[in-house]
């Protein structure tokens, strides 16, 4: 039971992330798309907002680890 | 398979206990002040290839300091500058080999279990927690700094309209937000690395890692760039008057 809870936890946790840095990419590679040459600047900014979604993720994860390892 | 999420500690130094994470932080801090001690004092004799690259760092971090804070760049460029080649040496020293491989059996919390001498520090929930609260100090430092003490206040407590006044309160949560924001991001990030490469490393213990330890620099950097980002970003939005 506590395993699956663990389980659950990094799962829904990490669904809004993905489906957030889905989107951010897809979004990111049609600007590029439109403006190639700001490819570079588009790339930076993009990795650094998928850093920001990801950590909600990393939340839900830390909240995993505590669960299964304390 | 041994995973522990809190750092194991080696020894005492009176009432101070000394963890693995807690010995690795000093010696990069020792390396960095000796680092820059040496270039900055040799400063015309070794103009050599170790020179050109610390100014080339130096460099990038200024301009992307510059870009994001104006005029007020040369009063939080050290600070920021600090926290990246600090967070980046902390988290690229955790895929050394070694580090958290190589230990020791004792007991901890009379249990027996396997202490490694080495671990990354920022895989540590204190050292991150220490510099997330510095990082949100040194927010409320610049903002008083700039805005003076009425400034502010008047951030975080406004009567002008009720809007205003509930925006205020929910920025003073936010601050307070912000240091679990930060210090779970870091931690949660290079813990997670280290999970998953001891993970692969109990699955194949040949070549398949390699790939995961080049995902690890990646996301040690991103990581760095991303929490002085953060923390410039917070001090520029703190110090400007709206």
């Amino acid at each position: 039971m506590e395993n699956l809870a663990i389980g659950l936890t990094i799962a829904i946790g990490g669904l809004g992330p993905a489906l957030g840095i889905g989107i951010l990419a897809g979004k990111a590679l049609e600007a590029m798309g439109r403006n190639p040459e700001a490819a570079g600047e588009i790339r930076t900014n993009m990795i650094l907002a998928m850093a920001f979604a990801e950590a909600i993720a990393i939340y839900s994860l830390v909240m995993a680890l505590i669960l299964k390892f304390v | 398979m041994e995973i522990s999420l809190a750092a194991e500690p080696l020894f005492h130094i009176g009432p101070l206990v000394v963890s693995n994470s807690m010995l690795i932080s000093w010696v990069i801090a020792l390396f960095l002040i000796v680092l820059s001690v040496a270039i900055y004092t040799g400063y015309d004799r070794f103009p050599g290839k170790l020179k050109m690259i610390i100014e080339m760092v130096i460099e990038s971090l200024r301009s992307l300091v510059v870009n994001v804070a104006g005029e007020k760049a040369n009063a939080i460029f050290p600070l920021i500058a600090t926290f990246f080649i600090f967070i980046l040496l902390c988290n690229w020293v955790s895929v050394l080999p070694g580090v958290g491989t190589i230990g020791i059996h004792g007991e901890v919390h009379g249990k027996e279990m396997f202490i490694p001498i080495l671990r990354g520090p920022t895989a540590d929930l204190n050292l991150t927690l220490a510099l997330a609260l510095v990082s949100v100090t040194s927010i409320q430092y610049f903002s008083i700094k700039y805005l003076g003490v009425g400034g502010w206040l008047k951030r975080f407590f406004n009567f002008r309209n009720p809007i205003d006044f509930f925006v205020g309160i929910l920025d003073l949560i936010s601050e307070f937000a912000k240091i679990i924001s930060f210090c779970f991001r870091l931690f949660g990030n290079v813990f997670a690395g280290e999970v998953l490469l001891a993970v692969m490393l109990f699955l194949v213990p040949f070549i398949a890692p390699i790939p995961f330890l080049g995902l690890e620099i990646f996301v040690g950097f991103i990581q760095a760039l991303v929490f002085s980002m953060l923390s410039l970003v917070f001090i520029s939005v703190a110090t400007s008057h709206e």
